[in-house]
């Protein structure tokens, strides 16, 4: 039997009605999410760390052809530029020589004053190496992926690091891969100190750039200066490199990273046994 | 006439094809480029994916699959839960609100009505952010994703559309 006209209008409104019942449902639904996000951090980092361990195996074939695609450009780029590289290395060189004669000198010197002083030997952190299959690089979030997580050695709140420098820490653990918030996530901060002052500052970002704020100290920053990580509340090992002194404008010290979060691929993760600020309550463990 | 399980199966395949695609273009935009300056103008790859599959076939993409694949994206990025859920929501009712406009009428009409519902939908996540994070972004980091996102649209749009000629055929 073929529904009458009035019947196809009052599926029609049906139809209308559930749609629009439908979207406001879930836009109630999507700002109940935000509160539980903001509520349970746990229970949603949870539920984060399981996303990324079922597709970060899915993420390490896939970020391949990307990490090939790149080597290529960057070979390319290289062999363009190798001619004014090749000068500026040999100008580098010269310069590390004579950095190496002192510092030959003063490795000397410092067993010397250590063995003389008695100096207790500082602990060296165990690490773990992994590769980065995932990036989110946009103006709101800055995040990576590790394929490995807690089965590997990775715990929450260890320096990640590349041979240039720090990229970041890791911010959520899962069973096969871990989430690291980079340096310049907006939700980053990193206790630093600047050398040769020692002067003391938190190092955040700030409309995409890194810079230094509660700077404590009166000795004098300039442009160039390097910038460490500080052992402030157990959150960094000390000395850690991190960038140098760029800009400086009023209260404004800008700080250009070592280290260039698009260019990463593999990264160290470094345990210091430090336990941080806030460390998790036993029971509770790394989200596990 | 009577379907055949195969036929079935083969129609609940190419009905979810457009969620799967989305969900696909947010594990693709994770993926790391390694390229200089990229993160300043990284392209929303779901916002096209939902902008173009609402127009096109809003059978095939509903309310609940555009929340999906938002909520998919929020775990996956990082960002707040909910914070992609409401903007792909957002999207979804704006084109599917004014599909019988876009109905006949030609691609750069759709292209046009595309840059004016991805403003609408960066600003929605630039304001979002603000509440949420209590930061505030400057304008023009969000602006450049927004001008490469809608630069970018045709291509996507060439390669849905194959896509879609292909699942109209099957279905």
């Amino acid at each position: 039997m073929k529904p009458t006209a009035s019947q196809m209008f009052r599926i029609g409104i049906f139809r209308s009605l559930l749609h629009r019942f439908t979207f406001l449902t879930l836009v109630v639904v999507a700002f109940g999410l935000m509160l539980l996000g903001k509520a349970d951090t746990l229970l949603v980092d949870r539920v984060r760390s399981s996303v990324g361990d079922t597709l970060a195996p899915l993420l390490d074939v896939l970020s391949r052809p990307a990490a090939n695609i790149a080597a290529w450009v960057e070979s390319a780029r290289s062999l363009v530029a190798t001619r004014t590289e090749n000068v500026r290395l040999r100008e580098e060189n010269k310069r590390l020589l004579q950095w190496q004669a002192v510092a030959r000198r003063l490795e000397v010197e410092n067993q010397a004053l250590r063995h003389l002083l008695k100096v207790v030997p500082e602990p060296s952190g165990a690490f773990v190496s992994a590769r980065v299959v995932a990036v989110t690089e946009g103006p709101f979030v800055r995040t990576a992926l590790l394929n490995a997580g807690h089965e590997d050695g990775v715990r929450k709140g260890q320096a990640v690091l590349t041979g240039d420098g720090l990229v970041g820490r890791v911010d959520r653990v899962g069973d096969r891969s871990a989430s690291i918030l980079l340096l310049t996530d907006i939700n980053s901060r990193i206790p630093v100190s600047i050398v040769p002052s020692r002067n003391r500052a938190l190092l955040v970002s700030n409309k995409g750039r890194l810079q230094l704020v509660y700077v404590m100290g009166d000795g004098p920053i300039a442009p160039g200066d390097r910038v460490v990580t500080a052992e402030d509340a157990s959150a960094f090992p000390p000395d850690l490199p991190v960038g140098v002194v760029g800009r400086m404008e009023d209260s404004l010290i800008e700080v250009q990273p070592f280290v260039q979060p698009a260019s990463l691929e593999y990264v160290r993760l470094v345990d210091y046994g430090l336990k941080g600020i806030l460390p998790d309550p036993p029971e509770r463990g790394d989200l596990r | 006439m009577k379907a055949t399980l195969w036929q079935r199966f083969n129609q609940i395949v190419c009905n979810l094809v457009p969620l799967f695609l989305i969900l696909g273009l947010a594990v693709v935009s994770v993926l790391p480029m390694r390229l200089p300056y990229y993160a300043d103008v990284a392209p929303m790859l779901t916002v096209i994916g939902v902008g173009y599959w609402s127009i096109v076939r809003p059978d095939l993409m509903r309310p609940s699959f555009a929340f999906g694949c938002g909520v998919f994206e929020d775990l996956l990025t990082g960002t707040s839960l909910g914070f992609n859920a409401l903007v792909l929501l957002c999207i979804h009712a704006m084109v599917a609100s004014q599909r019988r406009f876009f109905l006949g009428k030609s691609f750069l009409v759709w292209w046009w009505a595309f840059a004016l519902v991805a403003l609408v939908a960066v600003l929605l996540k630039w304001f979002l952010f603000a509440v949420i994070v209590d930061a505030i972004i400057p304008l023009d980091r969000v602006l450049f994703s927004y001008v490469i996102t809608v630069l970018i649209y045709p291509l996507w749009g060439r390669l849905f559309a194959s896509l879609e000629v292909a699942l109209v055929r099957e279905g």
